[in-house]
């Protein structure tokens, strides 16, 4: 079973000059089965890239571990693959051997990974661009590239921290319906940081809602949008009186830590 | 044909100076209408206006290659290429006349006389009687010598008083200088005076070490030097004449009579003695330059002061124009006659003429050393046969012999020496055995490119492993950090001395120095490239299951190359200038080594020879580098 499963997650930051500790993360449990997809939503600074960066072994928690597929995380790996906000792409390659890095780093055979990027470069719609170097590419192309990158290396668990978040509206929604169709394809344990309520309705199976000081899930949703996405125009299911009252709902929930938060300072 | 160009510089200066004088006003033209063109559509201020714009730099050039022309008399040798033989002509006359000037105020604000008189009084006044150094009797006498000194100037200097010798001497000269002007002037209007086949048979201004002809070439040319020839002979008649009035005579005698009274008497008091010698010299010292007869009343040179000033005017009317083509094609000097020889003076000295600077270069760059090519034994640029033995020698040290098993051979009982193979190899590692050769590059210039780019390379290897390491590690940060950043900020030439005497002054000296240069550079660069690499790109590449050595090799250099290629360009920029100077401390070749032998025999077409040598080597290294930079990081500052 290659669940994704947080015990006990702690994580304090101390800062170096003043002393101060921030509780990033308080007691954090969660399990995700393989193939699910979650969205975790909160407002700014209640850790959730934290939570991601530790479940992408590159800060180790306080204290709690993180398993994948019962193994103790250490550190980062290839099994767990990660798109950042800006693509974080390797500007002096060009698109292929950007999608290739993975594979060169494994020293897969030239054929082989030929095969396997141009694949990937089909899937996410960008064919014909290997040759193209990535600074000539649009931001939706350049995170395009980078999911390339990371399917090509076929991980377990994708990670994401708001991938979406630098996009315009109309290739935001298109770069969605892409996400889902690669869940469905690759059928991969998918975690998406999002600041974006819609994006999280839209894309998480699960849910997350992390509230602030100390950040800690403060609700969950099971959700049965990302479902219905996969065969309907994401346009109809944001029509939906359901999504338009869950959105409402936590819409307020954040509001309302937020009001929280303004009060306490 | 490089005799045939060498020749008629001048002609080809002034091909060129119609082209740079065209090319000047055509990209002017251009420019301007480009201007008009351009002002609509890009506001004042938007880069796009500095792109580009050709015709300015042709403009530039060109304005650059008319002033080098011009100040250095460039423009005279096209145009007026006789102009400095006739000027040599004037100079010719100007020197004749100088002793006689030296003593009018033309040249000098004052008449000699007067300004002996001044510092005569002067001194005199000056010079204080001690107290106790004579008898009451002695101080009244020495007193009454200074009036009778006082006297004697005003004799010498009192017109009605000038002896009769000097009054005729004088009127002559004047007389003599009047009909050299006429002469001068009757010539000049005449103009049939002819060249010497000699004179006509020199050499024209400025292709050989001789920088001017001596001998009159022209008409004009042959009426100054006769001139000049009698001026001089009336220069040393005048030189002659002395003014010794009758009366100053019988004055002079009375005082040297009574100064040499006080000497031989001795002081009352022995203790005084020494004061006393020492104001007699002194006193003495003043009255001989009065006993000669140099000072002349100065109303008494009247004559002789019209009569220059008539010659001074018949010159100018001889001269016509040459005189304006002086004025205004010689410009920041003059061209003046020494004993021997008429050499160019102010800009027209340090400032060689482009023509002859280029000429300069083409008998150094002339690979054929018994032609007079080349400087000191070696080429400028050339080609030699290089024996691979050399190169192995550099490699292999002589150690790896000693380390063999065995001894080396002895001398045997036959008187033989019989080499095993323990000696072989100390042969081979000494570079004795032919291995045949491989034509190579060779010449001052490439000595001092093979100095640069060998410290450069190791800099390079050496310095941006380094750099990156301690980019990335808190150990190699800390560690290394002081030792470089101690002896980076010491001037290069700092550390000269002491490297070129641990390491030698051949290349191995000036290579270690050079490399301390580039390392340091390479180092930093590397460094500040490898920190700045996104945490966000290391993150993705560890993710992507990349190891540490693949995330150094294949993320953080890559990242890093910007900065290293920019080191690249600012290391060679800087071994470059430490290496000529290196170069000019000590040693046998290299560029800087030719200017250090310009400098000490102040061959001025030389050092700029050497100095437009490595600008341009200079300017190709850094365009090298864009072109590199260029082509290998399109992607720079777009991540
Ligand atoms: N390296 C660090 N050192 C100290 N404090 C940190 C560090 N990283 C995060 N924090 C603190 O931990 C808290 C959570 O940070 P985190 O970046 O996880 O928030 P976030 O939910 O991702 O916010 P946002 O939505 O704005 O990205 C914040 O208060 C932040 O100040
Ligand atoms: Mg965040």
């Amino acid at each position: 079973m290659a669940d994704l499963v947080a015990t006990d997650l702690c994580m304090t930051f101390t800062n170096p000059q003043t002393g101060a500790k921030v509780e990033a993360l308080k007691d954090v449990n969660f399990r995700l089965k393989e193939g699910e997809i979650l969205s975790v939503l909160g407002p700014s600074g209640c850790g959730k890239t934290t939570l991601l960066n530790i479940v992408a072994g590159f800060i180790n928690p306080s204290s709690g571990t993180v398993a994948l597929d019962d193994e103790i995380i250490k550190g980062p790996g290839a099994d767990r693959g990660m798109v950042f906000q800006q693509g974080a792409l390797f500007e002096w390659l060009p698109v292929e051997k950007n999608v290739d890095f993975g594979l060169r780093m494994k020293k897969t055979g030239k054929a082989e990974a030929a095969a396997k990027v141009d694949h990937w470069l089909d899937t996410v719609g960008l064919q014909g661009f290997g040759k193209t170097p990535t600074y000539q590419l649009s931001g939706g192309m350049q995170q395009r590239v980078a999911l390339a990158r990371c399917l090509v290396n076929d991980p377990e668990v994708i990670l994401m921290d708001e991938p979406l978040g630098a996009l315009d509206a109309l290739t935001r929604e298109k770069m969605q319906s892409l996400v889902l169709e690669l869940w469905k394809e690759t059928g991969k344990t998918i975690m998406i940081i999002t600041h974006s309520v819609e994006e999280a309705l839209l894309l998480g199976e699960r849910l997350f809602v992390m509230a602030p000081r100390p950040g800690r899930l403060h609700k969950e949703y099971r959700l049965p949008f990302a479902e219905r996405g996969l065969n309907e125009s994401l346009r109809e299911i944001k029509k939906d009186p359901e999504f338009s009252r869950v959105r409402e709902e936590i819409l307020t929930m954040i509001w309302d830590m937020e009001e929280e938060i303004m009060g306490r300072v | 044909m490089f005799d045939w160009l060498s020749d008629n510089r001048a002609l080809i200066a002034a091909v060129l100076i119609l082209l740079a004088l065209v090319s000047f006003v055509a990209t002017i033209v251009i420019g301007r209408k480009q201007s008009a063109i351009r002002e609509k559509d890009e506001v004042f201020g938007d880069p796009e206006r500095n792109k580009r714009g050709w015709y300015w730099a042709v403009c530039g050039v060109s304005a650059l290659f008319l002033i080098w022309f011009y100040y250095s008399w460039g423009t005279a040798r096209a145009f007026f290429p006789k102009a400095a033989n006739e000027l040599c002509q004037v100079a010719k006359l100007d020197e004749a006349l100088s002793p006689i000037n030296a003593a009018l105020p033309a040249t000098s604000r004052y008449y000699k006389s007067t300004t002996l008189v001044a510092r005569n009084r002067e001194q005199l006044e000056a010079l204080a009687i001690p107290a106790g150094i004579f008898t009451a009797a002695e101080q009244a006498q020495s007193q009454a010598l200074y009036a009778k000194v006082s006297s004697l100037l005003a004799l010498q200097s009192d017109p009605s008083h000038l002896g009769q010798d000097a009054r005729n001497e004088l009127e002559a000269l004047a007389t003599g200088l009047s009909g050299l002007a006429s002469d001068l002037e009757a010539r000049a209007k005449a103009g049939n005076d002819a060249p010497s086949a000699e004179a006509l048979a020199q050499p024209s201004w400025g292709t050989t070490h001789v920088e001017i002809p001596l001998l009159p070439e022209t008409a004009r040319g042959v009426a100054f030097d006769a001139i000049a020839m009698q001026a001089s002979g009336l220069a040393k008649s005048f030189t002659r004449i002395r003014n010794h009035p009758p009366e100053a005579e019988a004055l002079i005698t009375e005082i040297r009579g009574e100064i040499d009274a006080l000497q031989e008497a001795q002081a009352s008091d022995p203790a005084m003695q020494e004061a006393r010698d020492d104001f007699l010299k002194a006193f003495e010292r003043i009255f001989r330059r009065l006993d000669d007869g140099t000072i002349f009343p100065a109303a008494a040179l009247n004559g002789v002061e019209a009569a220059i000033d008539n010659l001074d005017k018949a010159s100018m009317v001889a001269q016509g124009g040459l005189s304006w083509v002086a004025f205004a094609f010689f410009p920041g000097g003059e061209i003046v006659k020494s004993r021997t020889q008429c050499t160019e003076q102010g800009t027209g000295r340090w400032l060689p003429k482009p023509t002859d600077v280029v000429a300069q270069l083409g008998q150094l760059a002339n690979p054929n050393l018994e032609d007079g090519g080349g400087f000191k034994g070696t080429t400028l640029l050339w080609w030699k046969w290089l024996p691979i033995a050399d190169i192995v020698a550099f490699f292999v040290p002589d150690w790896i012999a000693d380390v063999m098993p065995g001894d080396y051979a002895r001398n045997n009982e036959l008187g033989e020496v019989n080499p095993n193979f323990k000696d072989h190899v100390l042969a081979f590692a000494q570079g004795d055995i032919y291995m045949g050769a491989i034509p190579m590059l060779d010449g001052h210039i490439w000595d001092s490119l093979f100095r640069v780019i060998v410290a450069l390379v190791l800099g390079v290897v050496l310095g941006v492993p380094l750099g990156i390491m301690m980019g990335v590690s808190r150990f190699f940060k800390s560690f290394f950090d002081p030792l470089i950043e101690l002896y980076r900020p010491v001037p290069p030439l700092a550390w000269a001395p002491l490297i070129l005497t641990i390491f030698g002054i051949q290349d191995d000296g000036k290579i270690f120095l050079l490399f301390m240069v580039a390392f340091a550079i390479m180092v930093i660069s590397a460094r500040t490239g490898a920190s700045g690499t996104q945490l966000s790109k290391i993150r993705a590449s560890h993710s992507l299951g990349a190891s540490v050595g693949q995330i150094l090799r294949h993320v953080i250099l890559p990242n890093a190359m910007p900065e290293i290629l920019t080191g690249i360009r600012i290391a060679i920029g800087v071994c470059w200038g430490t290496l000529v100077a290196a170069e000019m401390l000590a040693g046998t070749t290299g560029v800087g080594f030719i200017e250090n032998v310009a400098r000490t025999v102040s061959d001025y077409e030389l050092i700029w020879v050497t100095i437009l040598i490595m600008g341009v080597l200079g300017l190709v290294f850094d365009m090298c580098m864009r072109w590199v930079i260029h082509k290998t990081i399109p992607w720079r500052g777009k991540g």
